[in-house]
């Protein structure tokens, strides 16, 4: 098997599952109990938390351990709406959103809240300008993602925070779900408030995230209970997958710099490859994310390339998984504007560090073999 | 061109006469201890200031464990080059560019080889010109520059230092003995010890624990406090004493007024022995003058009649808030802070004397024997070394 469908999911590391195994085993006393088996469980959170803090250059209490980014996204953006709806009740995101973002913003147009979804470029870009001048006297967020799940797309995340900063009244929430560990993203002063990261999309365990949220920032808890995170999530802590998330966390910010170039040399064979192809049309802005490459092969239905790939052992992946039992358009590559005969033919290549070279050049192989194979059929 | 060096200039130490050795070579074995996990780098002591040899070591994060060492006044980065023009107007230009957020400077050149040619004012005038034709947007100014470049021509060649950087002041930790710290889990104690270990003194701490009314957590708390204080010197060893017995003892034979005086009497006994069994010279305390029942003049004039050793008292005339402001700069005060109950709350009377008479308290004490729980006690002593949270962290590591 040749997985290349990181962006949907990666498969653990085994010194994650080691972690997980050994915390569940011999720490699974609740931090919050008084006797010492409570007071271990207590004392290797607070390192857990440390560490995170540590590699992420933020501090201790900015991080909020939450079981994913579909938590830590509605966390922040609900979280954000309901305490300061008092100080406006208008909202900016952008049309190319995950599911869990555009999806609690729907939420709260329904309690009464206004939602301004920007329109985005041909590669799936939000404009600054239009940005800044969706801003008015009402907004109290803005939520933008830094790596667009289908396309690979980096948002101007930076440019948009000095943005953010202008407005004091207006929170900044960035879903880092697909660019953490491949594209950096400095958190401390750049005017971001929240931002999601999910543990098994980095080689960690499903149900194991966290969500930064910069000191002082008030949220409305989605959880409420015994006050455990920072009173920003109750219910009682998930010590070993907290353990196991930070160490996955380690893991992929260690030799970051070489394993980004990894993946870019990868990146740049599949594109070679792929742009070769008279069949084949590049949807993916070219510098930008270098682990997603999304593509189209007007004409064949991407399910048909799909499983003739899987035939041969070769995972890929039409559209973001979250959304691919949906209709079969791609609501990202609608937005940008593409035809129809390229978002509804769109396929996503997403690789991983663990990836090897040979085997990008295998997958070229098959996939040529697979659209000869199919265009005598269909021809 | 790089960063190659770090100068660190003493403060007061500098002042030092024939004794200085004696300090600057502590503040050496100091600053090695602390910079012990980063590779290649070398420490050079000369008689005025301290080198760090970088030899391609990120200098951030040495800088940052550097700015907690006592002793050391301020902290630059530096260049060597050879005593040769050219090359020292790039080292300049290089300082110059790679300052944040400087708009003005001003070059201080100072010429300690007479054998340059170039002498002092001149090379000012050389190095200003060249900086100002070959950068764009920076203008001189010599009253209050955002940067000042300093220029040194040594026999041994030209240093290059730019940003001054604050250093922690003070006197390096162990060039003034060693004192025993008594550390409860409150905000004063831990800030006593910081002081005191400014002006040079090595800490030793000692606990009062009583469980089962103080909890584990209460202990994990002071150990906790104790670490923060690491960052500013060596390994802490605590002395944790079993106080239970003790204090159920005072508990029950001293009338509640007196019952608090009595049992800081008893600590400062069991204090003086430990010190005396260690080679401590003295004891600190983190009392501040009238802030609780037990700091009054009155009860310190009680307490201190057991001890003959100076017990110093860092805190004595600072207010509440100051003390604060200490704490959150040092990190102990979120640590201070949290909910544990301590020993001197457990068996905290309703109304402790405010005014104890050191005749009533010999009074109370003897109508009770109390030798053979201070004897218990004293056997029953733990002795644990807390360690630098750098090496802390390594707990857990296999896990995270």
């Amino acid at each position: 098997m040749i997985y290349l469908d990181n962006s949907a999911t990666t498969k653990p590391y085994i010194e994650v599952i080691d972690s997980f195994n050994q915390v569940s085993e011999k720490y699974f006393g609740n931090p919050s109990s008084i006797h010492p088996t409570g007071a271990e469980a207590e004392k290797l959170l607070l390192r857990a938390r440390q560490q995170a803090a540590s590699v992420m250059d933020v501090e201790e209490e900015e991080i909020v351990f939450t079981s994913g980014g579909t938590e830590g996204n509605n966390t922040a953006i609900k979280g954000i709406a309901l305490a300061h709806q008092t100080r406006g009740k208008h909202i900016i995101t952008s049309q190319v959103e995950h599911p869990s973002v555009l999806e609690s913003c729907r939420a709260l147009e329904k309690l009464g809240f206004t939602v301004t979804y920007l329109p985005v470029d041909h590669v799936g870009s939000v404009s600054t300008t239009d940005l800044e001048a969706a801003i008015t006297e009402e907004t109290i967020l803005i939520s933008i993602m830094h790596v667009n799940n289908e396309m690979g797309t980096i948002q101007p995340i930076k440019e948009i925070g000095l943005i953010a900063k202008k407005y004091p009244k207006l929170h900044f929430h960035v879903d880092n779900v697909q660019g953490f560990g491949k594209v950096p993203l400095r958190l401390a002063d750049s005017g971001i408030d929240l931002c999601t990261v999910s543990g098994h999309k980095i080689h960690g365990l499903k149900g194991t995230g966290f969500l930064y949220v910069r000191k002082g920032t008030l949220l409305f808890p989605l959880l409420h209970g015994g006050d455990q995170e920072m009173s920003y999530r109750s219910g009682t802590e998930n010590l070993a997958g907290n353990a196991a998330l930070v160490k996955a966390i380690r893991i992929a910010l260690e030799n970051q710099t070489s394993k980004i170039q990894h993946l870019c040399h990868l990146k740049e064979t599949l594109w070679n490859y792929l742009s070769a192809l008279d069949q084949v049309v590049i949807n993916s802005p070219k510098d930008h994310a270098p682990h997603i490459i999304n593509f189209s092969v007007p004409g064949f239905k991407p399910e048909v390339v799909i499983h003739a790939l899987s035939e041969k052992g070769f995972y890929i992946s039409t559209k973001s998984a979250c959304s691919s039992k949906q209709e079969d358009q791609s609501s990202v590559l609608a937005a940008c504007g593409l035809p129809d005969s390229r978002s509804n033919h769109a396929l996503r290549i997403s690789l991983s560090y663990q990836n090897k070279q040979t085997e990008i050049e295998e997958f070229c192989k098959a996939f040529s073999e697979v659209l000869n194979q199919l265009s005598e059929v269909m021809g | 061109m790089q960063y190659e060096y770090i100068v660190l200039r003493y403060g007061e130490i500098a002042l030092k006469g024939k004794n200085r050795k004696n300090f600057t070579v502590k503040l050496q074995e100091n600053v090695r201890n602390k910079l012990k996990e980063v590779p290649d780098i070398k420490i050079k002591r000369q008689r005025d200031r301290m080198y760090v040899l970088l030899n391609g070591q990120d200098p951030e994060p040495i800088i940052e464990k550097c700015r907690h060492i006592f002793g050391i006044h301020s902290l630059s980065l530096a260049i060597k080059v050879e005593n040769d023009t050219e090359e020292i107007k790039k080292a300049a230009l290089f300082a110059l560019e790679e300052a944040d957020g400087v708009e003005t400077f001003k070059i201080t050149a100072k010429r300690t080889d007479k054998s340059f040619p170039i002498k002092s004012q001149d090379l000012n005038q050389v190095l200003g010109g060249y900086l100002l034709s070959n950068t764009d947007g920076y203008t001189v100014d010599v009253h209050y520059p955002d940067i000042e470049l300093r220029v040194e021509v040594r026999q041994d060649g030209t240093y290059i230092t730019s940003q001054k950087i604050a250093g922690a002041g003070g006197l390096p930790v162990g060039s003034s003995g060693k004192t025993l710290l008594l550390l409860s889990g409150g905000i004063d104690s831990p800030v006593a010890g910081y002081l005191t270990m400014k002006r040079g003194v090595q800490v030793e701490a000692v606990h009062f624990h009583s469980p089962p009314f103080t909890s584990e957590r209460s202990k994990q708390k002071v150990f906790d406090l104790a670490r923060k204080l690491t960052d500013y010197g060596h390994s802490i060893r605590i002395h944790v004493v079993p106080f239970t017995k003790l204090q159920q003892k005072i508990h029950q034979s001293i009338p509640h007024g007196y019952s608090m005086t009595v049992m800081r009497r008893m600590m400062m006994r069991v204090s003086e022995k430990i010190a005396e069994r260690e080679g401590i010279l003295s004891l600190t305390t983190g009392e501040s003058l009238g802030q609780v029942a037990s700091q009054t003049m009155e009860s310190m004039h009680s307490i201190n009649e057991v001890t003959n050793y100076p017990v110093l008292r860092p805190l004595i005339a600072m207010d509440k808030e100051d003390i604060i402001d200490i704490s959150q700069s040092i990190d102990t005060y979120d640590i201070s802070i949290r909910p544990y109950e301590d020993c001197c709350t457990v068996f905290v009377p309703n109304a402790p004397k405010t005014m104890p008479r050191r005749e009533k308290v010999n009074q109370f004490e003897q109508s009770a024997d109390f030798t053979e729980e201070l004897n218990e006690t004293l056997a029953n002593i733990d002795i644990v070394s807390i360690k630098p949270a750098s090496e802390e962290e390594r707990e857990f590591s296999d896990l995270l």
